[in-house]
């Protein structure tokens, strides 16, 4: 069933164009991560389905009917940004006033258990650390039974530990049945939550896949080396990429078997070897990367 | 489709609601609060109790009394309406409100029964210091029928301020609202009675609803005859007030930046 979907949808603002001709859905039961840079276009593809904008032209739909319909987010949950929280405002006060418009809702004692809320139920939001007010930020997204949550962003500025708890959080909600869409600038967290991810760059979608193929599909591999000739080992053949870090070489390379064969037989100096395969990080740069040079090979035909 | 039988709560619940918290967050900074109470009385403080000619005759003073809560009212209502809406249209809070499942109608009736609540207590202390101080007066009775209809009388400014609020940003709003305070002021005879007013002025009065407020609120407390334009003029203003601030709430987007 598709709970969500975005029908050739464009949004300008003036002369910019913030999302560019869009068409996506998004499937019952399904964790989608939402990924791109700043400015490509995620929080604005996020609030046309959360009933904040309308789209410039095409149409977005939400649970059948249109999202700037309020009945229509009945079943949608969704997070503040944390410096949204009315500071006056107890976490027990905050959690009521958003879960009193839903006729369903999870009892505040039972949600402040599962996001680790108990303790701070008397406190004012202002006086919340960063920390707790995400946890109270993205408790806020489930507390009215959703059937599609929407997270922007839900553990930015968290330490390793926060963030690990949260996500173990958001996993057992979509194990309980909700859908959940996630933006997020690490990587390393739509890798850990997501199976389906969305890659966007200036407004477009460049990838959407399960994360494993968008990995494969860009097919590099990262070895790290030390070598007096670097410069050298850069011209071997399948060198996509070469970086220093600190004082070891990194080299992006298409087919990492072939170019640790290739180095060898050149008979080059090398060190401290290490291979693996790319991570979604990686797998992204060189997507968005090659969005880019499309793009501009694109507007080279045009203006010529 | 599934979905669409996810139950849902009514307009009136949502509507208490929004009031509610809206209410708890105001009185939680209780400064903010007092200005609102205190300075009507202190209005007629200053501009009402010094005058003795107009605060010993008892029928001056009352009308003084009158216009002077109508003032008040009027001035909360542009002030609170405009700024507090337009302030919270700056803060992310206030997006993240409008993705809940709450239509127009609630947000903008909340934001009416919680600030109109704390209006209408700020009239306590301008009935007090004009019954204490001036020779006004009018049976309890009367003063209540007053207050009631000073209540109705005031939506349409709690909605122009509300359309003011929703159309304009923060700094924006403070300009406009404070010239469309005075002008309804003055030109509605709150400052100075209409039999003052120049043969033009006055039939230009009759068209605002400061003016047919004022009208409402004396008719109230002292009796005697309702002109008809008074009633159908606040009906006017209230049903255009709404609709333009619903389409407002309705048509804004947050605040954009180019």
């Amino acid at each position: 069933m598709t709970l969500a979907s975005f029908d050739h949808v464009t949004r300008r603002y003036g002369d910019v164009v913030a999302v560019d001709d869009i068409t996506l859905a998004i499937e019952a039961g399904t964790l989608v991560g939402l990924l791109g840079p700043n400015g490509a276009g995620k929080t604005t593809l996020l609030s046309l389905l959360q009933g904040l904008r309308r789209p410039t032209s095409g149409a977005v739909t939400l649970f059948g009917g249109n999202p700037l319909d309020a009945g229509r987010r009945a079943a949608l949950g969704t997070t503040p940004q944390e410096t949204a929280l009315p500071e006056t405002l107890r976490v027990g006060e905050v959690v009521d006033y958003v879960g009193g418009h839903f006729a369903d809702r999870v009892p505040t004692a039972e949600l402040a258990d599962e996001f680790g809320l108990t303790d701070l139920l008397r406190r004012q939001c202002g006086a919340l650390s960063g920390g707790q007010k995400r946890r109270l930020a993205v408790a806020l997204a489930f507390v009215g039974r959703p059937q599609l949550v929407l997270l922007d962003e839900p553990t930015t500025g968290l330490d390793v530990d926060a963030r690990r708890t949260l996500w173990a959080a958001i996993r057992r909600q979509h194990d309980a049945g909700a859908t959940v869409v996630v933006t997020s600038h690490y990587l390393e967290e739509i890798e850990a939550l997501a199976r389906r991810v969305i890659v966007m760059g200036e407004g477009s979608v460049i990838a959407d896949d399960t994360v494993a193929r968008v990995v494969a599909r860009v097919g590099v591999g990262r070895v790290q080396l030390v070598s007096d000739e670097p410069d050298r080992i850069e011209r071997l053949p399948g060198v996509v990429r070469y970086e220093r870090d600190h004082d070891r070489d990194v080299l992006t390379v298409t087919d990492a078997d072939a170019f640790v064969r290739e180095l060898v037989r050149s008979g080059l100096d090398f060190r401290d070897l290490t291979v693996r395969g790319a991570t979604l990080e990686e797998a992204f740069l060189a997507l968005t990367d090659q969005a880019r040079a499309t793009d501009r090979a694109r507007t080279t035909e045009d203006a010529a | 489709m599934t979905t669409s039988t996810v139950p849902r709560v009514s307009t009136a619940r949502l509507t208490l609601l929004h009031a509610k918290y809206g209410l708890i967050e105001t009185l939680r900074v209780p400064i903010a609060v007092i200005g609102t109470l205190v300075f009507p009385a202190l209005a007629l403080l200053f501009f009402v109790v010094p005058q003795r000619a107009v605060a010993d005759n008892p029928e001056f003073a009352t009308a003084a009394v009158i216009s002077l809560s109508v003032f008040a009212v009027m001035s909360n209502a542009l002030f609170s309406f405009g700024l507090t809406i337009s302030e919270n249209r700056q803060n992310p809070w206030d997006p993240y409100l409008r993705t809940l499942p709450a239509p127009g109608t609630a947000r903008v009736l909340a934001q009416i029964v919680s600030t109109g609540t704390l209006g209408l207590i700020a009239i306590i202390p301008v009935i007090a210091v004009g019954g204490l101080l001036t020779a006004a007066e009018a049976p309890p009775a009367r003063i209540l029928t007053g207050v009631l209809a000073l209540a109705v009388a005031s939506l349409p400014f709690m909605l122009i301020g509300s359309a003011i609020g929703y159309a304009l940003p923060f700094k924006a709003a403070i300009a406009v609202v404070q010239i469309v305070m005075f002008s309804l002021a003055f030109i509605g005879g709150l400052f100075l009675p209409p039999i003052l007013f120049a043969p033009w002025l006055d039939t230009v009065s009759k068209f605002t609803p400061s003016r047919q407020a004022r009208e409402f609120v004396i008719w109230a407390v002292e009796g005697g005859t309702l002109e008809w334009w008074v009633w159908a003029g606040l009906l006017f203003w209230t049903v255009t007030s709404f609709a333009l601030a619903l389409l407002l709430f309705r048509r804004d987007q947050g605040r954009r930046f180019r």
